[in-house]
């Protein structure tokens, strides 16, 4: 059996990872370490915690607009999520991934998904993102 | 939704006004496209928050504008650098590092903008009107804008805001559009202490929980002061736009777009309410500081950037006596020329101050590298100084600030909390 979700595609792409939920909203700059997919902030409940390859669960971005700089270099360096799940389209961290197809660096899939959705998607499970937009898991 | 262009915005997408405005006006209309634009909006101001150096993918993306003919075509500020072109000693930077800062840097000033250098460009000369649409970066410059001035732009972020300078447009959507401008949330501020309200220390930290309290919505304030100043206001946005996604605040009877709270709630009950008490904030307050230490080895203020009223105040705190530890003070190349002409930079320099401009602590290798606790009047420094610098931080007013510069030992006046 599996489980999906139809969430809406907002920039197109296949990938899996395994699902990471922050447990509080995140600015990029001043929380992720652009050079190392590491959460940077000691305030941040998953202080220490690596983004990369995840299917990263961003429910809200806050803080700073420098988030799209930092999404970008993530991105340059390999260190970027496998997929994000967003909760609200943003003029920040997609813009970060629509710049890198610009540049013709490697870009991940953005998909967009109710905070109901959001909250049905299991933490840590292996998720697949289909090039329309569902996320699948066994269940 | 699909988005439609006017003539003359296509013909920008096909390239006839160069592959520089060409690819900023695609990524303009599909970033609308996604925020769910039906079309988009002329601008008549821009501030850039893109000229931070943060790897080598920023200035590949400047330097491809500058290549591809790029030019603004609003008047267009800009944010802060990695570095301090006044004052080149005070970053310390590896030779790749300083050299792509630079460059940069260089970039944006090649695009059309003006070297403003600042995180505060509407106490630097750009200051768009009430009701004009711009497109802004940089989270506390937008709070500011939308809130203070009245201007209208939503949360940009580094790269689409030299996009929307680049083919003076910005998606019709969000804070653009006068009707998604009213608060849903209402917060009563008139049972706290009239002196905390009165008084510098409280905005920081009102706003860093009004940031992680609302997120992205819109809240009226209510019970502040009617003489609010303007650092006041600045220092709140910067606090909500930290711990939360706040382009917009209101203040009853204080900002623009809000003469009562009726109007600013744009006559609709709000959705939700909140009586702030002194204890609720006392928790907001000591998570501003991450260390119990006695003992400060630096203190720095100005973010966003020092006004030319924070430094008479800083000045009135500080007499004549000599800080016992560093204390830098960031503010812009344009607010250090004023205090020039007034004869004040160098008295300030004087008593062991070190001004610093274009760019500030947290941005950039500034600090000594020993690491240790820094002491700062900022909510935006307070909340991104230990991930950035590696310090621990303590949060005070400035005059405790200036009280703990001079002896090294930390130093607050707490009796307005309790």
């Amino acid at each position: 059996m599996e489980r999906a979700l139809q969430g809406r595609l907002l920039l197109s792409g296949e990938a899996a990872g395994p699902v990471l939920k922050l447990a509080a909203p995140i600015s990029f700059w001043g929380g992720v370490d652009p050079e190392t997919g590491k959460i940077s902030d000691p305030r941040h409940p998953n202080h220490g915690m690596c983004i990369e390859g995840s299917v990263l669960v961003v429910p809200l971005t806050v803080g700073s607009s420098s988030s799209s700089a930092v999404m970008l270099e993530l991105l340059r360096n390999g260190k970027t999520p496998a997929a994000l799940l967003l909760g609200n389209t943003d003029a920040i961290l997609l813009l970060g991934v629509i710049v890198a197809r610009e540049l013709g660096y490697p870009t991940v899939p953005v998909v967009q998904l109710t905070s109901t959705q959001l909250a049905a998607v299991p933490d840590g499970v292996e998720v697949r993102i289909t090039s329309d937009g569902r996320v699948v898991w066994p269940g | 939704m699909t988005v439609r262009l006017s003539a003359e915005e296509n013909s920008f997408v096909r390239g006839d006004q160069g592959a520089a405005a060409g690819m900023a006006m695609r990524i303009v209309t599909e970033m609308a496209e996604l925020m769910g634009a039906d079309r988009l909006v002329q601008i008549s101001s821009a501030h850039i928050d893109g000229c931070l150096y943060h790897g080598d993918s920023g200035v590949e993306f400047a330097e491809r504008l500058v290549a591809d003919g790029g030019r603004v075509l609003v008047p267009t500020s800009l944010n802060v650098g990695a570095l301090d072109l006044l004052h080149p000693k005070v970053v310390r930077a590896d030779d790749h590092r300083r050299e792509m800062a630079r460059r940069l840097m260089e970039a944006y000033v090649k695009l059309g903008c003006r070297p403003t250098w600042t995180c505060a460009p509407y106490q630097a000369g750009h200051r768009p009107g009430l009701g004009d649409q711009i497109a802004w970066g940089e989270s506390n410059a937008v709070a500011f804008a939308n809130s203070v001035l009245g201007a209208r732009t939503n949360r940009y972020g580094d790269f689409f805001d030299i996009c929307c300078a680049l083919v003076s447009r910005a998606p019709y959507t969000g804070l653009h559009v006068a009707g998604n401008r009213h608060a849903t949330v209402l917060v009563d501020t008139s049972s706290l202490p009239l002196a905390l309200r009165r008084s510098d220390v409280l905005y920081p930290v009102l706003g860093s929980w009004l940031g992680a309290t609302v997120g992205d919505l819109i809240a009226v304030i209510d019970g502040l002061p009617p003489d609010t100043t303007e650092d006041q206001l600045k220092a709140l946005g910067a606090a909500a736009s930290s711990t939360g996604a706040v382009g917009m605040f209101h203040v009853a009877g204080v900002t623009p777009e809000a003469p009562d709270v009726a109007t600013a709630l744009g006559g609709l009950p709000p959705t939700q309410a909140f009586r702030l008490t002194a204890s609720v904030l006392r928790d907001t307050l000591d998570r501003l500081s991450t260390t119990e230490s006695q003992l400060v080895d630096a203190v720095a203020v100005g973010s966003p950037h020092f006004s030319m009223a924070e430094f008479s105040e800083l000045e009135r705190l500080a007499g004549n006596q000599t800080f016992r530890v560093p204390c830098y003070v960031c503010t812009s190349r344009n607010v250090q020329a004023d205090l020039a002409s007034q004869g004040r930079l160098a008295n300030l320099e004087a008593l062991g101050i070190i001004v610093v401009v274009d760019t500030c602590i947290v941005v950039t290798p500034i600090l000594p590298a020993d690491g240790g606790v820094l002491m700062t009047n900022s909510g935006k420094f307070a909340h991104y100084t230990p991930a950035n610098t590696g310090y621990e931080v303590v949060y005070g007013s400035l005059a405790d600030c200036v009280a703990s510069a001079l002896t090294g030992r930390v130093t607050r006046d707490e009796s307005m909390w309790s």
